[in-house]
């Protein structure tokens, strides 16, 4: 029950982040949600995709460098304290969030989507599951 | 007037300076040929002998020395006398992160503390003046070297080694120093430092500096010379041949005079080791003539520059030496450190990294700055962080302890780094100089 993130190194430069976009847009590659890491040197764009293997692909052959990882996307009902009873279970269940990051649902208006980077994605969405609250798997992402 | 710490030498005719250079040489080539197997072993080689060796006139004959020699004799190699008789060492950075280690009797020191208290002198010192040594103390030759003429000549010093700005200032003002010693890029910052401070150069106590170590142009001299209102005089020197004080410039700030009475200069053809005529512009290649410990005969400098033995207005009569105008090698002088880029290498190749960098010097506010740029390798990249700023900060603390000096790593994308004809360019120095 996890999602497949695309992490790309970009420089820290004008036009670099253009260049990731202007490769996925000419794909047609749909990002479903997208974060930026960054320093004064460098950045590092995370994205999760419609579709991970074109864009793997198309990011290589362009020689982007890139890695996928494994992350968690969780659904949240929009309305207050949603993300807070999320991080309550993580927090009882003792599992640290490495990086999260939001995006507002497609068609379930009334959802929001939190992915979150921890270190076991199992003990996570185990821990989770007991509260009730529940992942989003990567074809529901892409279907959204 | 023109002041001299040893008149009778540095004034001393052609004709003396060639007959103290032909007996020191041919004693010298003696003592190397009995004491020093490394060396004797390449005069073999050429068939020589020391009896082949009559005066200055047969130097040419002799062996060259290079780095590269220095690297392979380290440490104890090129000794000239037994670590029972050495009271010191010196060392500056080799060509692939060996250091150079140079040894001293006490008497080569008491030598080397005279050169420098020549260099001092020129420059107007007297026992009145307050010498204040800015140049960094330690294994640096810059520190001990000025630290010891300036005690010749009977200054009051001031050992502050280098860093701390503030505190250099502070003793300027409140000791008030006269003599200023360190690196020229340095001596900009303290200048512009005190500018900002609102100082202006008829409040600053300073008269002189001696400024060495690293390049630095004419304008630079003027710069200096204007924001600390005072006169700025080149010095040169090299670990492997004492320190600084192997030259120095007088007041006429036209070339330095090197001290041949120590030291014979020559120029050649860095490519096919042939000696030139005075004037041609070439590699300068010295020969310690009075050194006991450390005693190396045609010793290439790799620093490209021209000779005159014009005579000079301030009355001394040592040949002078132009500002070196380049290096035959790739060797870079980074705030006033020797930095090869084969030592950088090293360290990315041994922390896992490509041998795929570019390095980039550059002087922001009178300081030269280093930046390492590395490719990043899909390897190497993760979608943490954390982890790639470790990663950064560890290969910035291994350049550090290799070089001597900080360097910052700029992590860039793969192939952007400039290919030429399909070669890298790994240096590309920024700084006008």
């Amino acid at each position: 029950m996890s999602l497949k993130q695309i992490s790309i190194f970009v420089e820290n430069k004008p036009g670099k982040l253009c260049d990731v976009t202007e490769l996925l847009a000419k794909h047609g590659i749909d990002m479903r949600a997208l974060s930026l890491a960054e320093t004064t040197d460098f950045g590092i764009v995370r994205i999760i995709a419609d579709d991970v293997f074109k864009a793997t692909t198309v990011l290589k052959d362009e020689g982007f460098i890139h890695n996928v990882s494994s992350v968690l996307g969780v659904a949240i009902p929009d309305e207050p304290g949603g993300l807070h009873r999320v991080l309550e279970v993580l927090r009882e269940a003792g599992i640290n969030v490495e990086y999260m990051y939001a995006f507002l649902g497609g068609k379930r208006v009334d959802h929001a989507y939190m992915i979150f980077r921890v270190e076991d994605n199992k003990a996570a969405v185990a821990a989770l599951r007991v509260k009730g609250i529940r992942c989003v798997d990567q074809d529901e992402i892409a279907d959204l | 007037m023109e002041r001299y710490y040893q008149p009778e030498i540095e004034c001393a005719s052609r004709e003396q300076i060639k007959a103290w250079q032909d007996e020191r040489l041919v004693k010298q080539v003696q003592h190397v040929w009995d004491n020093v197997p490394y060396y004797r072993k390449k005069m073999e080689e050429k068939g020589l002998t020391p009896a082949d060796i009559k005066s200055s006139d047969d130097l040419y004959k002799l062996p060259f020395l290079t780095k590269d020699d220095l690297r392979q004799a380290y440490p104890y190699g090129l000794m000239g006398k037994p670590l029972k008789d050495c009271v010191r060492i010196q060392s500056t950075s080799g060509t692939t992160g060996k250091r150079v280690v140079a040894f001293y009797t006490q008497h080569d020191i008491d030598l080397w503390e005279d050169c420098c208290a020549r260099a001092i002198m020129a420059a107007g010192g007297t026992d009145e003046d307050v010498c204040q040594v800015s140049y960094g103390y330690g294994l640096f030759t810059g520190g001990p070297g000025l630290n010891g003429g300036s005690h010749k000549v009977g200054c009051l010093t001031i050992p502050t080694s280098s860093g701390n700005t503030e505190r250099q200032i502070m003793f300027i003002q409140d000791l008030s120093a006269t003599i200023l010693c360190c690196t020229p890029s340095y001596a900009a910052y303290i200048g512009e430092t005190m500018k900002e401070m609102g100082l202006t150069p008829d409040q600053i106590p300073l008269k002189a500096g001696i400024f060495g170590a690293e390049a630095w142009s004419e304008e630079m001299r003027q710069d200096i010379q204007n924001t600390l209102g005072i006169k700025a005089y080149d010095i040169y020197g090299l670990t492997e041949l004492s320190g600084p004080g192997v030259s120095f410039e007088c007041s006429e700030q036209t070339g330095m005079h090197i001290n041949e009475d120590h030291f014979i200069a020559e120029i050649i053809d860095p490519v096919t080791g042939e000696v030139l005529p005075e004037g041609a512009k070439g590699e300068l290649v010295f020969t310690s003539i009075t050194k006991e410990a450390f005693p190396l005969l045609r010793y290439r400098t790799r620093d490209i520059c021209t000779l005159s033995r014009k005579p000079c207005s301030c009355g001394r009569t040592h040949v002078r030496m132009s500002k070196p105008m380049g290096r035959s090698d790739d060797m870079l002088i980074i705030r006033g450190v020797n930095v090869f880029p084969s030592q950088i290498e090293a360290v990315l190749l041994n922390a896992g990294y490509p041998a795929n960098y570019q390095i980039i010097i550059d002087r922001v506010k009178s300081t030269d700055t280093l930046d390492v740029q590395v490719e990043m390798t899909p390897e190497m990249f993760t979608d943490n962080m954390g982890e790639i700023k470790k990663r950064q900060s560890e290969l910035e603390a291994g350049l550090r302890s290799m070089l001597g000096i900080s360097a910052r790593v700029v992590l860039v994308a793969p192939k952007t780094i400039t290919r030429s004809e399909g070669k890298a360019v790994r240096v590309i120095d920024k700084r006008k100089i």
